[in-house]
């Protein structure tokens, strides 16, 4: 398959029009505007609609009257856009109406930075809007993997009927590298979803879409939702394990985070040091197998790398460490960026130091 | 003629209010739902003219230009 | 002599609006002329927040709940992905003008191809009354109690009048639904509104003034005279725009 050279932004715009996104809104906030930009020409080519919203919150409520409609809606944003968003995902999620949502992270909080950042693990695992619900949380690492998560991104929306995040940094947004394009896919009128506004499949009956419901059966909803997320916990949670076997020190940390301290790991290794990785590729569901089964009589600490101070994806962690080994964290914020030797310093101090 | 589903409505009188004829009043009787509802004290008078079908925000009124 | 029948597009129960609600008339319009127009099985209804959303449980056809203020937004997702159904959105003056006046003035001036119904009542009527951008100068209200005062408050805003200064919009009126003139005229308005989106030539504005006997603190007639000695000297009926005609 032919190989491109691209940058962040516009191939998982491409990826998402291959993976059958036929509807855009958003409004412009750096460091994400390629999408927009790049989604403006390229969905009219495939028959779908773009449309340059108001701002964020008109934008998500676009996607929430096209995702309404069956077709594959996505807006893209960078974090303060994102709290903007934050009623929209959450209606997106009581209606039972599936979207995906990109972030393209940069420093915060407030207005912060434009620069890369990775500050809104929280915000995307725990508190996507306000009522209490989960959305799905794809934290790709190179930009090949964030093809083929924004590609198949739809059909995990479809399938729980809930809105899914793709959270990426400022610098996977930027960066460019050589990526390998999927199959268009071919979605047709047998995809026309059961409880959909459209009519195409020839239904009589009426549909009501609707993001308020009686008491019972808002807590029957919720009841329902928290057994789906359990089930995604099993089904669906996606992790690397790098190196783990006879490791000393275990590393964590996804996205931009995890390739920089992939080469510390490595380094690591070149000079004897027992340590490996575990980088979360959905944030949510969290991998927690992966660290709660780790051999603590081996496991002398685990290191969270994040661009962000103070670490956010710590508790979760430490969640699953419980106190069997020390957790040490590390990190930039506010848009400075991780570097190799601060990376590599911070874990060697750790390591080599005993601390 | 006239017909008023008294299960739908709730008594606001804007059909006695906007009678031409000022052949409905509200009536004796309560509905299933507690409200009052007009009646038509004088069918023979009925126009059809449907002005009180047009004022009900319940819809609650259908106007037919047959005799029952 | 007149026919007339319950229609289609509503369910065949009483609606929850109040004894003597206007927005419960506002409503039936609406599906009267959607049953005429023969499109209850090709319309959408977009329901906002507020007494508006009451239409989630009578309207009988497809529907779809909006958040506050944003069904203009929702509209225009759902109209660009489904561009052959009758799509309108109904909403109430706390919502529109207020909250969603973004969203309603964004989808005005490019030029959606729906219809919005404006149902003015000048309060926040399912909140229990609070003041609304609509309420009028010197209406008492829960967050005005001794009557709205422009030099804090400001002054209603005239919807219409806003969109009809738009370059893209191509039907913007104004009926009262205080009388049976009122009434029918709002009929033809509504009819016209959804013939000219379907027709796709783009968007559509009627704004229905209607009442809240309940927190207007009145009975239902009385809100029909209040209507004709406060509200419509204000807010004036009538088209405020109409590019099919002027063209």
């Amino acid at each position: 398959m032919e190989k491109k050279f691209m940058k962040g932004c516009e191939a998982i715009a491409e990826a998402a029009v291959r993976g059958g996104c036929r509807f855009f809104a958003g409004y412009p906030i750096t460091p994400q505007n390629e999408i927009p930009e790049y989604l403006s020409w390229r969905l009219p080519q495939v028959g779908g609609a773009f449309v340059q919203g108001e701002s964020e919150v008109a934008s998500i409520n676009m996607v929430y009257g096209a995702a309404a409609t069956g077709k594959r809606a996505l807006t893209s944003s960078s974090g303060p856009g994102i709290s903007l968003k934050a009623e929209g995902i959450s209606y997106l999620a009581s209606a039972q109406l599936p979207a995906v949502i990109v972030n393209i992270s940069r420093g915060g909080p407030g207005l912060g930075s434009i620069q890369p950042a990775q500050s809104d693990y929280l915000q995307a695992t725990k508190a996507l809007g306000h009522g209490g619900f989960r959305a799905m949380v794809f934290a790709p690492a190179t930009l090949q993997e964030a093809v083929d998560l924004t590609y198949n991104a739809w059909e995990y929306a479809e399938r729980y009927r809930n809105p899914v995040m793709i959270l990426m940094d400022g610098c996977l947004g930027a960066i460019m590298e050589e990526v390998e394009f999927p199959e268009m896919k071919e979605l047709t009128a047998d995809n026309v979803k059961e409880w959909c506004l459209d009519r195409i499949d020839g239904r009589e009956d009426d549909h009501m879409i609707t993001p308020i419901l009686p008491e019972p059966l808002l807590e029957k909803l919720n009841i329902g939702k928290g057994m789906q997320y359990k089930m995604w916990e099993k089904l669906d949670t996606k992790v690397e394990e790098f190196m783990l076997e006879d490791a000393e020190y275990v590393v964590v940390a996804y996205g931009i985070a995890a390739r920089v301290a992939k080469e510390a790991v490595l380094r690591l290794r070149e000079e004897g040091c027992k340590i490996g990785m575990v980088r979360p590729i959905t944030l949510y569901p969290f991998p927690k197998a992966s660290l709660n089964n780790l051999d603590y009589t081996k496991v002398k600490g685990v290191i969270d790398i994040e661009m962000t101070i103070p670490a956010q994806m710590r508790e979760d962690i430490e969640l699953q460490v419980k106190d069997r080994c020390p957790v040490y964290e590390y990190g930039r914020s506010g848009g400075m960026l991780l570097d190799d030797d601060g990376v590599y310093e911070a874990i060697a101090k750790i390591v080599k130091g005993g601390e | 003629m006239i017909t008023i589903n008294s299960l739908m409505c709730k008594g606001c009188g804007y059909c006695i209010r906007f009678c031409p004829k000022h052949i409905l009043e509200m009536g004796k009787e309560r509905s299933a739902k507690g409200f009052f509802y007009p009646v038509n004290i004088d069918k023979d008078a009925c126009t059809s003219c449907g002005i009180c079908a047009l004022m009900c925000p319940e819809a609650a009124i259908e106007v037919s230009d047959k005799e029952a | 002599m007149a026919e007339y029948k319950r229609p289609q597009s509503l369910k065949p129960m009483a609606t929850p609006y109040c004894p003597g609600c206007l927005h419960a008339l506002a409503t039936r319009l609406v599906a009267d002329v959607i049953d005429e127009l023969q499109q209850s099985q090709n319309a959408i209804n977009v329901v906002s927040v507020g007494c508006s959303a009451l239409n989630l449980y009578t309207w009988k056809g497809d529907v779809i709940g909006a958040a506050h203020g944003r069904a203009p937004a929702v509209a225009t997702g759902i109209k660009r992905c489904l561009p052959d159904r009758l799509v309108f959105t109904y909403q109430g003056d706390g919502d529109l003008a207020a909250i969603g006046l973004a969203e309603i003035m964004s989808a005005a001036n490019r030029g959606e191809n729906f219809t919005v119904i404006f149902a003015n009542n000048q309060t926040y009527g399912m909140t229990g009354g609070q003041m609304a951008p609509t309420t009028l100068i010197g209406q008492k209200s829960t967050t005005t109690p001794f009557g709205r005062d422009p030099m804090t408050t400001g002054y209603p805003l005239k919807m219409c009048e806003l969109m009809a200064v738009l370059e893209a919009p191509v039907f913007v009126a104004r009926y009262a639904l205080n009388s049976p003139k009122g009434v029918m005229d709002a009929k033809k308005g509504i009819r016209k509104a959804f013939e000219l989106q379907m027709a796709g030539k783009g968007f559509t504005f009627i704004e229905l003034l209607t009442n809240c006997p309940t927190n207007w603190g009145m009975g239902p007639i009385d809100t029909l005279e209040y209507m004709n000695t406060n509200t419509i000297p204000y807010f004036k009926p009538g088209i405020y725009k109409d590019k099919e005609s002027e063209a």
